[in-house]
């Protein structure tokens, strides 16, 4: 169809690559097939028109289909979802209409857009230099006055300068630092809400359980009496460290640790629900195995057995909270927890006037 | 012959049909009686009598003809009340097909009339949770809005915050909520199947058992956004976005791209 003059020609050969030069035009069907071009233009509008069926579609979901006061699930997913396609095809037809109109009709022909030098001429380069030397000599901060140019030296502006650029960062790092590091007060990690005669209740509403509500096999989700008394900024942190599961195993499978004989009664017993990993909410609870498992890392504590690790990155058992029964049959705390709950930190083991850090957990690793 | 034949008929097999054959004439008997009303509401001596044909012939081989359990093999079932026999049986756990990390939920190998006698041949033979009533699991009756509390603090832990349900250890998993049958989520909230935690009624009272049921009934309705992808969060959003949605960029990028023929 169309000349091969290109290859007749000599090859250009520079830096020992030859110019293969340019591929030779081939003209699309539309060129040359009058029936193609027709079809090509037919689409197009084709394209054009779904657009504009789109649109129409949009505004007849948006005033036709009826919502309702947005209860019903499917009436809102419906109107969403024909809003949705209605604009896709609006803005999907123009976009897929102009670019086909391109590709198959307008103009086709082979550019050559020579590439120009990038080094800028050695006038520009000398003229620049020169700038910036006599925007040093005006200034007076340079050296001294070699030149004679008579400027008066600015030792006041060159000093003033550098102590602005040198504090300016600090309007934006002063706030930073001051948020981060407004509370190191560390001690608060120490104690819980938890404490002699504090009520275990239910989370969320806080009502208070009975020892005979937890029969065998029960998880109850436990915040401590008073939490939900608290102002919101104030409830959610004490809440981050008290909260605790309840639990009651059938007594002969439970191992009671050594020392903590009367910190649980008939299987009843609580752990706080704070991962010692990195602090996540342990609460994914397998009744017929006993082991409960942290959804962040997969640490995996046995309940029946002090709560020590059986698997995962955790590595301290889950603190456990001593607990009774006062005299209307609500289970209580005897006492707040006697290490500091979920993850480990710098002076976790310092202990206290007030509480000894266990090294019961240490032992067992 | 002989040989095969010892092998492989249980001892018990002569006793297994006998009462199955019962079972099938009470069966037949309680369809032809002309009885409509009280079948339910009470179970009575024919229904454990034809529950106690259908366990020993279909439920006894691992929990032993009197439901006391073997160790190791399956558990007792005295005192689990109706409300386990009518999850486990209803969601076709159990007859178990398989041993496993957990029993699998499979299409219900007995009819309801069937599970009821079941139900009320176990329950007989200690008290136990019964199965509750149509007007205790009715959604309408519950607000969703504390049910969803409820389910966030207890289940969704497990079962997923919409409960579209979520892996355990070594093979166990929360089983998705989204097909369950308000009764058996109730019963199962209840009796505490496998892995799960037992939530008696002083611990998730019966009113806020059904506006759990209510808030997984509204899940169950779909999601207003459409395409839910399984309510997982950002790592199902985040394949479909890189690998759908970015796909169908780059194709696009492609064809703009290519010369037209």
């Amino acid at each position: 169809m169309s000349t091969p003059e290109h290859h007749e020609e000599e090859p250009v050969t520079k830096n020992g690559f030859t110019d293969p030069g340019l591929a030779h035009h081939r003209p699309r069907r539309a060129d040359v097939e009058p029936k193609a071009d027709r079809r090509a233009e037919r689409q197009v509008a084709a394209l054009f028109g779904l657009s504009a069926l789109g649109t129409i579609i949009a505004i007849w979901a948006y005033f036709g289909l009826d919502a309702g006061d947005g209860s019903d699930v499917d009436a809102v997913h419906r109107m969403n979802l024909w809003i949705g396609i209605g604009v896709f095809l609006a803005m999907v037809g123009i976009g897929f209409g102009a670019i086909h109109w391109a590709k198959t009709l307008m103009r086709d022909h082979e550019m050559v857009e020579e590439r120009h030098a990038l080094r800028t001429s050695d006038e520009n380069r000398e003229a620049a230099i020169q700038n910036l030397k006599d925007g040093v000599t005006d200034s007076g901060l340079g050296t001294p006055d070699e030149a004679g140019t008579g400027v008066k030296r600015r030792s006041l502006l060159k000093g003033s300068l550098i102590t602005a650029l040198a504090i300016a960062p600090l309007s934006v790092l002063v706030p930073q630092i001051g948020n981060m590091g407004s509370d190191w007060n560390i001690s608060k990690f120490r104690h819980t809400m938890w404490g002699p005669g504090v009520r275990l209740t239910r989370d969320p509403d806080g009502s208070p359980i009975k020892a005979a509500d937890v029969t065998i096999g029960s998880v109850f989700h436990v915040i401590p009496e008073g939490l939900n008394d608290l102002e919101h900024h104030e409830k959610m942190a004490e809440k981050a460290k008290a909260v605790v599961l309840l639990l009651r195993l059938n007594p002969e499978d439970l191992k009671i640790q050594e020392g903590r004989e009367d910190w649980s009664f008939d299987g009843v017993i609580a752990y706080s629900k704070i991962c010692t990993h990195v602090g996540c909410p342990v609460a994914l609870y397998e009744q017929q195995t006993h082991h409960l498992l942290c959804p962040c890392h997969q640490s995996t504590f046995d309940v029946s057995d002090g709560a020590k690790v059986v698997f995962g990155p955790a590595k301290r058992p889950l603190p456990q909270l001593p607990i009774s029964v006062d005299d209307d049959g609500y289970i209580v705390a005897q006492n707040d927890f006697d290490e500091p709950v979920g993850p480990s930190y710098w002076t976790r083991l310092k202990g206290d006037s007030t509480t000894e850090a266990t090294s019961v957990e240490e032992e067992s690793h | 012959m002989h040989a095969i034949a010892r092998r492989r008929h249980h001892k018990a097999a002569p006793l297994l049909l006998v009462l199955a054959l019962l079972a099938l004439i009470t069966g037949v008997a309680a369809i032809a009686a002309p009885s409509t009303a009280a079948a339910t509401e009470t179970a009575s001596a024919d229904d454990i009598a034809t529950g106690e044909a259908l366990f020993a012939a279909n439920c006894a081989s691992c929990h032993g003809l009197d439901a006391e359990g073997q160790d190791g093999v399956a558990p007792s079932l005295v005192g689990v009340g109706a409300a386990a026999v009518d999850f486990q049986v209803g969601t076709g756990r159990m007859p178990m097909q398989a041993s496993g990390p957990q029993a699998i939920a499979k299409k219900a190998q007995f009819t309801q009339d069937e599970i009821d006698q079941l139900a009320a041949w176990v329950s007989s033979l200690g008290a136990g949770p019964a199965v509750p009533t149509a007007e205790q699991v009715d959604a309408s009756l519950g607000d969703a809005a504390n049910g969803m509390e409820v389910f966030r603090t207890n289940c969704a832990m497990c079962h997923g915050s919409i409960g579209g349900g979520g892996a355990l250890t070594q093979g166990k998993y929360a089983p998705s909520l989204l097909e369950t049958t308000p009764t058996h989520i109730y019963e199962a909230m209840l009796t505490g199947p496998q892995s799960m935690p037992v939530f008696n009624d002083a611990n998730i009272t019966p009113e806020n058992k059904r506006d759990v049921i209510a808030y997984l009934t509204a899940q169950q309705e779909g999601s207003p956004g459409g395409l839910s992808l399984g309510a997982i969060g950002p790592v199902s959003e985040g394949f479909w976005a890189w690998l759908v949605l970015l796909g169908l960029i780059i194709g696009a990028t492609v064809w703009v791209g290519a010369r037209s023929s």
